[in-house]
């Protein structure tokens, strides 16, 4: 019987790449281990190589075409004997239909076309997400992937001042672990960005001490989960030297790179870090969701004279956004955004979370209840008046984190709640968060501890008594 | 790379502090001066800030430098305006030898407005930015990258400027420490990395904390070169620190310098110091102390007790006016508290 070849994924969080190239031909002879066609995801291109021996029999996606989902036939190989026609007749995998079904919660994210029939409401702007004020009437948008957004924000710096370079695990010759600092290396070149060692805690220190004599670096961790090797440094010596110096030692510099779940990576490269760098004075700690917010906020941290923590999300790298093409385009830090506008439950989230949020807001709407989602952006210094703001008009509030519950973000927010709006009050405080236990591995467990759509929807309801 | 000829390991038989033994090259006279007036001012310095530690005029944590300060002052000899002094927590005398203010370092140990982190850093904690001196740190080790960051910074400039960062033989197990070592080697920083060998890590000695005792082989499988050097001889500090300042000016990449040093008080002020005998602290104090050496030399040759008096004196009056200053000025404003922590 004829083997189908399927469109394999490179990634833990690829969904669908590009076929860019056939390296063989209907009717070559495949050997176990030849690369047999080239596909492009949107972190790199990558070889497929035969896993089995036969004949290339029939190719079903020509190349040159985009966006084919994991797990589609793209061609078929015939044993010893069969002909051609024999793959008109090869089954169809069931491993298709399961891998889809176990795709991790984080793809209902996916903005991405394919999935725009789902009942589920993208997660890309919509008719609900406020527009930004900040952002002059009239501008014109493009739209880019929020690793693009990242890409462009640090080019448009380090083309604006000397002084800022990039290091960090793969950043330069690799073009980055997540492509994210793609094409840098070329424009910039090695003195700016600089590929390290697998040393964070060495890197860390060694990029404070090039912002203590004045440069202003970014540095990037393959994810945030890494940086704990690293933390000693970035609390010890970048967030505390300006004060133990009387205000005379200044540390600016950037610690970047994706922080929280991604998908099915286990408990030791799952971890969020919001409520951890958010307890620390000196830190500034921003975590956009938006793809203009990822390059607003990265240029205004690039360009902030303190230390800066910009958690990203590598589920949202793919994800593409509107920018407003302005030469230089700046989001405050320290300000959260109304995202949608709504008057009977406050919904407070940030990053990744702001995914539940939104399609939480979305299924309350058919079901009468109009929420209002605050999209935070920065953790530290956190917005308390926008929240307070809005906790007073609807007087119901959930927070909304993937990570852990205690001592959270979610915890501090309902604290001051509390503690400035505490007569506007009609239910407490829900927290809807990741649960307390580490990252299991297992797509059901996975999904399962997670903060989900439904999570969101059962804690608005719960308080506005429904 | 090529190392450089001599090897990292000593030439010759080490003496009873382990340093080699060929005399280094004679000082000037006007150096010999230089050299005894800075040692002299850190060591009563060091003497003042435990009186008033014993006073409670200074609290926490204090760490003298008593015994080591031919180190930054023979170091300091071999630098030029612009290169930069990093170290750790045991940091009055780099501060001293670095040209701070004696007033400004004693009024930050005593928590007083006038410190050079205006009470808000105390004795772990100071800096200089005019003096080009980057701390003070209180993490055994941090300053170590922090120093390589510095040499980093001074080599994407393109300026022909070196860090010194330096650290003790108990820092020298920190695994930051050898992450910095690669990083400087494969990217040729200039950063001389010194290594304050005082045999004691807080209480713990150098033979029951290191599997290789000899640090200037700390380097090794990084290709790094080392020198074990007499850290209580400031000629020959001096001397090992030129060598290292040409390597590294010269583009070579880092170089490792092993002090051969000993401190004659406790680990801190609290110290009570049972992991050594007294008559082993009398021995190094008596055969090798590093001011005395100079001032015999200065002796053996024409200068006069009267002109040694002088230098006593005007050391003195630096620190009691430092003392002064550090107990009459006012403590921090109140108001303080929250500044300094965002720009």
């Amino acid at each position: 019987m004829a083997i189908q070849v399927l469109m394999p994924a490179l990634s833990p969080t690829m969904e669908k790449g590009n076929l860019s190239k056939w390296l063989k031909k209907e009717g070559d002879t495949i050997k176990s281990g030849d690369v047999i066609a080239e596909i492009e995801t949107d972190k790199a291109t990558m070889e497929v190589e035969a896993t089995d021996e036969g004949t290339l029999g029939k190719i079903l996606i020509p190349e040159g075409t985009n966006d084919v989902a994991v797990n589609t036939p793209i061609a078929t190989i015939l044993a010893d004997g069969e002909d051609a026609s024999a793959a008109a007749s090869a089954p169809a995998p069931a491993k298709q239909e399961k891998a889809a079904e176990s795709a991790p919660p984080a793809a209902e994210a996916k903005s991405a076309p394919a999935l725009k029939d789902e009942a589920t409401a993208p997660a890309a702007p919509t008719a609900s997400i406020q527009p930004d004020p900040e952002i002059p009437e009239g501008t014109e948008m493009v739209t880019m992937t929020i690793r693009e957004a990242l890409r462009d924000a640090m080019a448009e710096e380090m083309r604006r001042d000397e002084d800022v370079f990039i290091m960090g695990e793969e950043v330069a010759e690799y073009q980055g672990a997540y492509k994210v600092t793609q094409n840098l290396l070329q424009e910039f070149g090695a003195r700016r960005v600089i590929d390290t060692p697998i040393t964070e805690h060495g890197f860390a220190g060694v990029g404070v001490g090039a912002a203590m004599s004045g440069l202003k670096p970014i540095v990037e961790f393959m994810t945030f989960n890494f940086a704990m090797q690293a933390i000693d440094q970035i609390i010890n010596s970048a967030a505390k030297t300006l004060y133990m110096s009387g205000g005379q030692m200044t540390c600016q510099i950037v610690f970047r790179g994706p922080n929280g779940a991604a998908a099915r990576v286990g408990a030791q490269h799952s971890q969020d870090y919001s409520a951890w760098y958010s307890q620390i004075p000196g830190l500034k700690v921003v975590a956009p969701y938006s793809a203009a917010d990822y390059k607003g906020l990265l240029k205004s941290a690039i360009r902030d004279p303190n230390p800066v923590i910009f958690l990203e999300n590598e589920m949202l790298y793919g994800h593409s956004g509107e920018v407003p093409k302005l030469d230089d385009y700046i989001v405050p830090i320290g300000k959260a955004k109304v995202a949608r506008v709504g008057k009977d439950v406050t919904l407070i989230s940030w990053s990744n979370g702001m995914t539940y949020a939104l399609k939480a807001a979305d299924e309350l709407a058919k079901e009468g209840i109009e929420a209002e989602v605050i999209d935070l952006r920065t953790l530290r210094p956190l917005d308390t008046d926008t929240i307070i703001e809005s906790v007073k008009k609807t007087s119901r509030a959930v927070t909304v984190e993937e990570g852990w519950q205690q001592s959270g973000v979610g915890a501090e927010i309902a604290a001051r709640i509390m503690e400035h709006a505490f007569d506007y009050l009609d239910a407490p405080v829900a927290r809807v968060s990741g649960k307390d236990v580490p990252m299991p591995y297992a797509a059901n467990l996975e999904k399962l501890a997670l903060p989900s759509v439904a999570d969101v929807v059962a804690a608005a309801k719960a308080v506005c008594y429904r | 790379m090529a190392a450089p000829k001599k090897s990292v390991a000593p030439a010759g038989q080490a003496t009873s502090n382990g340093a080699t033994p060929s005399s280094p090259p004679d000082f000037t006279r006007d150096q010999e001066m230089h050299a005894l007036r800075d040692m002299l001012l850190i060591r009563r310095f060091e003497e003042k800030a435990g009186q008033l530690y014993g006073m409670g005029a200074i609290g926490g944590f204090c760490h003298l430098y008593i015994g080591q300060e031919a180190i930054v002052v023979g170091m300091q000899m071999a630098l030029k305006d612009g290169d930069q002094v990093i170290t750790g927590y045991r940091d009055h005398g780099h501060m001293l030898a670095c040209g701070m203010d004696a007033k400004g370092v004693m009024a930050e140990l005593t928590g007083r407005k006038g410190g050079y982190s205006k009470g808000k850093g105390g004795s772990m904690h100071m800096f200089s930015r005019e003096k080009n001196f980057y701390g003070g740190h209180g993490i055994v080790g941090a300053q170590v990258s922090l120093g390589t960051g510095l040499a980093f910074a001074n080599r994407y400039r393109g300026n022909d400027l070196v860090s010194l960062a330096y650290f003790g033989d108990g820092a020298s197990n920190q695994g930051q420490v050898y992450e910095s070592f690669n990083m400087a080697e494969l990217w040729k920083l200039p950063v001389i990395y010194i290594i304050e060998n005082n045999r004691y890590a807080m209480g713990t000695s150098v033979t029951r904390s290191s599997a290789q005792t000899d640090f200037s082989k700390r380097g090794i499988s990084f290709n790094i070169p080392g020198e074990q050097v007499d850290g209580m001889d400031v000629r020959a500090v001096k001397a090992a620190g030129d060598r290292a300042v040409a390597w590294c000016r010269a583009g070579k990449g880092p170089f490792i310098l092993e002090m051969q040093t000993y401190r004659y008080r406790g680990h801190s002020m609290s110290d009570p110091a049972k992991y050594r005998t007294r008559e082993e602290v009398d021995k190094v104090r008596h055969d090798q102390d590093p001011i005395e050496q100079v001032r015999n030399r200065l002796l053996a040759a024409d200068v006069t007790e009267q002109d040694l008096k002088a230098i006593d004196a005007e050391v003195r009056d630096i620190v009691n006016a430092s003392a002064d200053f550090a107990q009459q000025d006012p403590e921090p404003d109140a108001s303080e508290l929250y500044t300094d922590v965002y720009r």
